[in-house]
Order: C-alpha cells, then structure tokens, then sequence
C-alpha cells in the first residue's frame, strides 16, 4: 500500500515556536482523511509543508513518495486549496481558469468550465466579487481541474454557511467518487468532516494525538460506566483516553480491542465527535502535567 | 507560465505604454521643426557671426516641453520600480495568492524568474524607448547647448538601466518586507539615495579627468574678490572647451602650490585697496565682473603672475561621453542582475 | 430508485442507515428485483458524505444477497425480503400500546421507557446470539 503522506519526526520551527513538532504519520491512498485539532494547532503548517509551500526545520515529509514542491511533476499531483481560498481579486473566474490551463500540464479545461456553469458562477464575473462559498468553490474547481492524485484543503468550510458548507462537501464528494483522488482536508470542528473522513488525524498543541481509520476508532473506542474505582485497575489492553469521577460513579472513554468483559460496567457507543474530544483533553491535560512538571523541577 | 505573466501583467503594461505611445506622438510632431529651425538658424550662424544670438534665440523654442520630457525621463524607473517593481510579490504576499499561484503546476522559482523577466524586460524597454525618443527630439537643443554632460541621466542608454535597478529594487523590497505600500515607499527613497550617491560618489572617480594648463590672461581670469566670506582671490574661468564635464579650475604655480592671498596681496595690493568688484552675486557664484577702474590694475597683476602662475583645469573630455554611459549602465545593470539574484534566492528558500 | 436521507442524531453509522433504509423500502414494496440503486456518485452528490460509505453500505448488501454490482451499470437489486405481515404489525402495535399505558399508569416517563425498551431489546438479541 503506498502512503499519500507519510512523515517521519517532522517539525517545523518559526522563531523559538514550533509549529509542528515530531510529527509521524503514514495515511494511506484513497481515503478521505480528516484533520482536526483546535486552532494554532499546526494543521495548516502541515498541509502548507505537503503542498511544498513550506520546507520542514526537522525530519521529512513525502507525499505520493515525492518530495513536495520539488517540481512541476510533484506540483501537479498535489491540488492544494488554501485557507480562505485566496483568489486575484481582479481577475475574472475565467481568466482563473485560464490560469490553470496555462500552469498545469494535465489541466481539464471541460472539467473546470462544467463544474462552474453547475455552480452557477458568471465566468466573467471578477474573483473580488463572489461570495465566500462561491470562492471556496473556484479554489476547489481550480485544484480538480489540474488533475491531482491527492487534495490538500485547509479548512475550506470554515468560513462558509451551513448552506455553503454542503454544497462546497457536495461536490468535494463527487469528486471523490468520480476521479477516486485521495484528500486530506482540515478543520477544528470534527462535525465539519464527521460525514466525509474515513481516516481521522487528531493535532493538538503541535503533536500527533492519534491517526487512524474512523471505522477501526468507532470500533475500537468505547464510553463505559459504572461503579465508582480507580482507572488504574483495568486490564492492560484498556487505555483510557478520558475520566471522570463522582463520589458514586466512574466514567470512562478507553480504547481496545479486545471485548469489555467486567459485567459491572455499562458500555455505550461513542460518536466520532467524542472521541476527537476525548484526545484533545487528554492532550492538554499532558500539557498542563508538563507544565507542572517544570514549575517543580524549577 | 510566460503567458500567465503577461495575462497579469498586459493592464499595467497598456497603461505604461500608452502613455509612449503619446510621448511619442507630441515628440514626432513637434521634434523635426526643432530640426529645421537648427539647421536654418544655429547651424547657418557661423557664416552671419550671431551665434550666441542664434543659440539663445533657438533654445528658447519648446523649453516647457524640453523640461518636462526629460523631468519624465528621470521620473519614469522610479514609477517602475514603485509601482511595477515593489507590488510584484508583495500584493501576493499580502494577499495570500501566493498560495494559489505557487501550487501550480511550476515551480516558484520559474514563477519568480519569469515575472521577473517579463516585467523586467518590459520596463527596460518603456524606459529606454523613453529615453531614445527624448534624445533624438532634444539633439538639436544639446547641439547648441554644448554640454552633453548636463543632461547625461536623461539621455541614451543610462535610463534603461536606472529602469532596470530600479524595478528589480521594487521587486526585492517587496519580498522582503512582505507588504505592498511600505514596499513602495522604501523602492522609492532607496531609488532616489542610491542615484544621488552614484552620481555624487561613484560617477565622477570612474574615470580620472584629464588635466590641461592654460596661460594666466585676461579670458583664464574671471575677475577678483571674496567669495562667501572666503580668502580674496582670483576667480578663475572655465576654459571654452565644448561639451566637457569641468572638476576644478584653479590657479597654479610651477611647483603646483595653489595661489594664496598672501601671493596676491603681495603682488598686486592695488587690488585689495581699489574699489573691487562687488561681491559675487547669487549667493557665491563665480561671477565677478571688474568694475570698471579695477580694470588695469587687474591687468597689471595678471601680467606680474603670469610668469610664474598659470590655470589649471580638470575636466572629462566629450569624447568620454560614450565611456560614461556604458560605464553607468553596467553599474545599474549588475546591480539589478545581483539584486534579482538576491530575489530569486529570497523565493526559493526564505519564504518557506 | 429510492434517495436515501441520514438521521446524523440517530447516532447509528452512516452506512448502516444506508443498509436499514434499503431492508425497509424492501419491506415496504418500495424495491424490487431489477431496481437500481442510486450511484455512489449520486449519493454523495446529495448528502455529502464519503463515497466510501456507500460502497460499503452496497457491499453489505450484496453479501447480504440482496444487491449486485453490474460493472459498468451500477447496483441492483436482486433479492427480497420478507415483507412484514401489516396485520402482524398492527397486532404488535395495539399491544405495545396497551403496555405503555400500563407502565405510564406506573408512574413511567418517556426516558425509563426507553430505558427499558432498549435494555430489552439488547438483551433480547443478545439472547438470541449467543
């Protein structure tokens, strides 16, 4: 199987910040890959590095088992939207699509120019004077057309309408199904991407939380409750990933693989929500351990 | 990628070169009457003995136009480099196309290149068609003018090399600063430091003036007195030789001692004591007249130091007009190249 | 061709709905034998959710025998189902009814009701499982 993006100990440093730290990661091709984490989490620092925007301060980063923006070739099997999907505000939708023609070798001219009369966009009308969702949607068209093996979006959705927001996954969608490109797209709300991902990357503070296959997470993950004890009694195949306690009751998010056998707990389905949730408070409950951790060294 | 930059560059470019193409028009009317009145007045006027009537008489024709080309000559690299120049990476900075255009399907650096050489190219050719057509439309006023060296920056090749330094400085202050005005207004002030400095520090040493000795008379001598509150002196006039670019003039003796007041007072302390010329006027432009009654005494003191004092003048010949404009030109012109090197390097491996 | 709608409250996975809402248009008479099914592109198109899902909503059931892939033409229908008797239905419905009422008399609200509905039912099944 090859990876769409695999990365080993990559970082990305600005200033005495890093952006992204560590990070290790093997996606596999075709799957629409999820990635969340809350803002600043270095989200777009990872896309920007696989769409070759970026150079990494450590490790390194292949996408499609090329080295990103390493030339026209890489270039063109990566379609990249940008996060507030910029466009030249004076040039007309068509004089985009022009553009696009005239930088990409595998350009689809009749693929760019349907989708924008299925999108109802005036092709004379100037970039500068489109709504968001009607941006969003020339970024996408201009990313398609070149013919790309994977889509990097970055948080395309955000900025969007609930209305918008349909639509702009509508067609992502379709496009998934008519071309099978793998796609990575990122966002701090998991309910964004809940319907479309069948991988999930949880980012927090820089770090990989965890990166797997949404099945295998809904699968794998479990909220159980009952009695009042202590997390550390369970059996080791059991991690918790969150607690929280009332002088009766515990309550538990844990990951295995094995089946729950202790009669004494109840066990319910989690949602895909839940278990992002569950990750980003486990990560920030290790920062703040960290951090307290030096005040005492200190 | 080549059609790209020109398909974002062809509305910036129409306006530019529409406005030649009117400079052009005024030039091509109004310039071969310019000819004509030469060839009928200035150039006939040996053979009638008016010259300096003819030449005052014919400069006086289309000056208004004359300012104001070669004003448009100076002015037009620093509106490249402003607005041509600094906004180039800056505006895609700033407004995040970068992310676009550089996520196609070419590299950035053929992205950075290419728009440099278009628009680059472009502005060499708006500048130098520029400064060619003002040339040919001035040659009959720097005929009868005669100092070539005076509109050297506004004539034949230099323009296109400010042009191209100075579009090349924009691009560059606009990948390092990142935002389109501040880009702007540093291309500018660096633009117009960097030309005083060469034209004050680096122009006049390229080439080391010639040196040539002229007898102590009454045409080498301009007249006498103080200057700004200086010591009492001699005023020494530039020698009539056409076209030179005159350093110094001054009055020397055999060893190469400058004449010093001491000299002069000694030698001829009439001067000093009898009604002297007025103070130079115009705030200390060398333009003593003698007044009259000074005359001979002058002439007797001219007469007492020409034997030992004799004036010399350094200046450029005319003949090293071409020198100086290829010369000029390949500062600005490696300049640009090292700068557009710096650009391309700043893309490829800074804005990362 | 039926169009699916998803419930993203229900909290059951999306192409199980898919699954579901294929058994029950059978059920009802709504599909047929021969009958096609809406393209993965179709779906997606208008509930925009991976296409992925849909694939393995179909895959279900064609391992369930009840769908088939034709290459080139999409995926129809080839079995059916049982269709639930409707006097069957209606006779377990009055019960149900007159259950409620018993429990509700009891003092019940809605959530111990379904509270004991769902225990009953996994308990039941799991029963029938094991």
């Amino acid at each position: 199987m090859t990876a769409v993006m695999e990365t080993a100990g990559l970082g990305k440093q600005y200033g005495k910040r890093w952006a992204l730290h560590d990070c290790s990661l093997a996606i596999p091709e075709g799957k629409v890959v999820g990635l969340v984490g809350p803002n600043g989490a270095g989200k777009t620092t990872l896309l920007q590095l696989a769409a070759g925007l970026l150079t990494p301060t450590a490790g390194t980063i292949e996408v499609l088992g090329g080295h990103p923006g390493s030339g026209p070739e890489q270039l063109g099997r990566v379609g990249f939207v940008a996060q507030d999907t910029p466009a030249y505000s004076r040039m007309s939708v068509s004089q985009h699509l022009r553009m696009g023609a005239l930088l990409n070798s595998h350009w689809d001219d009749e693929l760019a120019f349907r989708r924008i009369e299925a999108l109802d966009i005036d092709p004379r009308q100037r970039a500068g004077s489109l709504s968001g969702g009607q941006r969003a949607q020339l970024a996408l068209t201009l990313a398609i057309a070149k013919r790309p093996e994977v889509l990097l979006l970055d948080e395309p959705v955000a900025s969007l309408d609930p209305l918008a927001r349909r639509e702009f996954l509508q067609v992502l969608m379709e496009v998934v199904a008519e071309h099978g490109v793998s796609v990575v797209l990122s966002s701090h709300l998991v309910a964004d991407l809940e319907r479309v991902c069948d991988y999930l990357v949880v980012l927090v503070a820089s770090h990989i939380q965890v990166a797997d296959d949404v099945a295998e997470l809904l699968a794998t993950h479990h909220r159980i409750s009952g009695p009042r004890r202590d997390s550390r009694s369970l059996p080791a195949d059991q991690h918790v990933i969150e607690e929280s306690h009332t002088d009766r009751q515990t309550t538990l998010l844990i990951r295995t693989e094995q089946p729950i056998l202790d009669p004494a707990w109840t066990t319910r389905p989690v949602t895909l929500e839940d278990i992002v949730l569950a990750y980003m408070g486990q990560a920030r409950d290790q920062e703040r351990a960290r951090k307290s951790g030096l005040g005492v060294l200190r | 990628m080549m059609r790209f930059a020109w398909l974002q560059f062809r509305n910036q470019a129409a306006v530019v070169f529409g406005g030649l193409a009117v400079v052009a028009v005024i030039l091509a009317i109004t310039g071969p009457h310019l000819v004509h009145l030469y060839d009928t007045t200035v150039a006939t006027c040996a053979a009638h003995g008016n010259c300096s009537t003819a030449t005052s008489v014919f400069l006086k024709n289309d000056h208004t136009l004359q300012i104001l080309f070669d004003a448009l000559v100076v002015v037009v690299p620093g509106i490249i480099g402003v607005f041509w120049g600094a906004p180039l990476v800056a505006r895609e900075l700033e407004s995040g196309t970068f992310r676009l255009v550089w996520t196609q399907s070419v590299t950035r650096t053929r992205w950075i290149v290419l728009k440099l050489g278009v628009v680059g190219l472009a502005s060499i050719v708006a500048a130098g068609l520029l400064g060619l057509m003002v040339t040919w439309w001035s040659s009959p006023m720097d005929r009868a003018n005669a100092s070539m060296y005076t509109a050297f920056d506004q004539r034949d090749l230099v323009p296109l090399g400010y042009a191209a330094f100075a579009f090349v400085l924009g691009v560059l202050c606009g990948v390092l600063i990142r935002r389109t005005l501040p880009a702007m207004g540093t291309t500018l002030v660096a633009f117009v430091a960097t030309r005083l400095l060469v034209n004050h520090f680096v122009l006049p040493k390229l080439i080391a003036p010639t040196q040539r000795s002229f007898a102590l008379n009454g045409v080498t001598v301009q007249g006498f007195g103080q200057m700004n509150g200086g010591p009492f002196t001699l005023f020494p006039a530039n020698p009539n030789i056409p076209n030179a670019w005159f350093y110094s003039t001054q009055f020397v003796d055999r060893a190469g001692h400058p004449l010093s007041t001491q000299v002069l007072t000694s030698a001829c302390p009439l001067l000093e004591s009898g009604p002297g010329p007025s103070a130079p006027a115009g705030g200390g432009v060398e333009s003593a007249v003698p007044a009259p009654g000074a005359g001979s005494a002058l002439h007797d003191c001219i007469a007492k130091l020409a034997a030992t004092y004799h004036e010399v003048v350094a200046f450029q010949p005319a003949s090293r007009y071409w020198s100086f404009q290829w010369c000029e030109l390949a500062i600005y012109l490696g300049v640009a190249v090292v700068l557009a090197g710096t650009c391309i390097w700043w893309v490829r491996r800074r804005l990362s | 061709m039926i169009e699916f709608q998803l419930d993203s409250t229900s909290g059951v996975a999306t192409y199980l709905q898919l699954v579901q809402q294929v058994h029950q248009a059978l059920q009802l008479g709504l599909l047929e034998p021969g009958d096609q099914l809406p393209t993965a592109q179709q779906v997606v198109g208008k509930l925009a959710i991976n296409p992925n899902t849909v694939l393995k909503a179909y895959r279900d059931l064609e391992r369930e025998g009840l769908a088939r892939a034709r290459p080139g033409q999409g995926t129809f229908i080839v079995g059916t189902l049982p269709r639930t008797d409707p006097a069957t239905q209606a006779r377990f419905l009055e019960s149900m009814a007159k259950w409620l009422r018993s429990a509700r008399a009891a003092g019940l609200g809605t959530d111990d009701i379904e509270a004991i509905y769902r225990t009953a039912v996994r308990n039941c099944f799991a029963e029938g499982v094991a």
